[in-house]
């Protein structure tokens, strides 16, 4: 029995999403030079041995490279899965539940492949 | 979750041929979608042949034939028929727009007319648009300004109105929004390019003085941020406008007032 109006303006604006549009930009921005850097760093590893890889992935300057490559890969990532959510799923029940999993599966991507950086640069 | 398939008392079925007109020479076929609230069928599709040489050019000259020699049951909204009021738009060859700016002549073969995609069906051609006004109605279109009200007009340069530009046309036929995928999936917290369009145009207007809380009633995840420039709403427009730059100008201040 709500007039279109109510049903229209409902609870209101979130007052937010611009720190979500410009994050997707800016890591979007700084994947350009990092994916390529990544291609490049596989394809130039590809006939190599472990050791020569493990070695070349420790260098401090990879390493860096390669966790700016993970943090900002993960950050789009995610944002990039929560827009198709919301464009795609409408109940509530299944758009919490599946903003959480995207959340979690996020942060353990990340933290796995940054732990393996670690690893790497620590070993060496 | 969103649906790609019609229900099943939505599914279009092959309707009514109707009898050519007598002693026509040129003749046009019309394939028109049809749906009646009473009498509980699903839509379907009926096929009228037009005498070109007692019909004016455009599709809505068509319909007009229909309406008054073949079928008057046929429903549709009209007024203006030069493209201004916006009533007339639909669904023509596959792309939104108004059929009394739509020259016959324009599309190849069989001319196939649907309502506006994605709206509720009131009857035949006439989509339920109670959503869009109330959604125009909801950015608050009109002057908002605090300062006090001058003696004669508010004042504006020449600069200014130009910013106005490619605004002020939109007459809310609603074309675009009915061609926005956004739309059709979140139409209910989506505002939909052609409200967003209204909205830049007060948002752009040198003389109101609200643009903040105007911005603060936008930024939403819903409301406006659904857009991802899609652009079938500046591809559809039939007048010629360009929703998503509009949207694209909204995001900018967004951004513009945090950095």
């Amino acid at each position: 029995m709500r007039t279109p109006l109510g049903t229209v303006r409902g609870l209101g604006s979130a007052r937010q999403g611009t720190d979500h549009f410009w994050m997707q930009r800016l890591t979007s921005v700084a994947l350009v030079p990092l994916s390529l850097f990544f291609v490049f760093l596989v394809v130039s590893l590809t006939s190599a041995p472990y050791e020569v890889a493990a070695a070349r992935l420790g260098s401090p300057v990879v390493a860096v490279l390669m966790l700016a490559f993970i943090i900002a890969g993960v950050v789009h990532m995610r944002l990039g899965l929560q827009v198709i959510v919301e464009d795609y799923v409408h109940g509530e029940a299944w758009k919490v539940i599946l903003f959480l999993a995207n959340s979690f599966f996020a942060f353990l991507i990340g933290a796995a492949a940054v732990l393996a950086v670690a690893k790497l640069y620590f070993a060496h | 979750m969103v649906e790609f398939t019609l229900p099943k008392n939505s599914v279009v079925k092959k309707g009514k041929t109707w009898p050519k007109p007598a002693a026509a020479k040129r003749v046009r076929e019309y394939q028109v979608y049809r749906w009646s609230p009473d009498d509980g069928g699903n839509p379907r599709l009926d096929t009228y042949f037009i005498d070109l040489d007692h019909c004016g050019p455009m599709v809505l000259d068509g319909l007009l034939y229909i309406k008054n020699t073949v079928d008057p049951t046929l429903t549709f909204r009209r007024s203006c028929r030069e493209g201004i009021c916006g009533s007339c738009a639909m669904n023509i060859d596959g792309l939104n727009t108004l059929a009394c700016t739509k020259g016959m002549e324009e599309i190849k073969g069989t001319i196939k007319i649907y309502p506006l995609p994605h709206l509720p069906v009131i009857k035949d051609l006439v989509p339920d648009l109670t959503t869009f006004y109330a959604q125009h109605r909801s950015i608050e279109p009109w002057l908002k300004t605090v300062s006090p009200t001058p003696q004669t007009e508010w004042l504006q340069s020449h600069e200014d109105r130009q910013k106005l530009d490619g605004l002020y046309e939109c007459i809310l036929c609603a074309s675009c929004s009915a061609s926005c995928p956004s739309y059709w999936w979140n139409g209910e917290r989506y505002l939909g390019p052609a409200v967003l369009l209204q909205a830049y145009r007060w948002l752009a207007d040198s003389r109101d003085e609200a643009t903040g809380d105007r911005l603060d009633d936008l930024e939403d995840p819903f409301r406006l941020y659904r857009c991802h420039t899609i652009m079938n709403c500046a591809n559809t427009c039939p007048k010629g406008l360009n929703p998503a730059k509009a949207i694209a100008e909204i995001k900018k201040m967004l951004v513009e007032r945090r950095v």
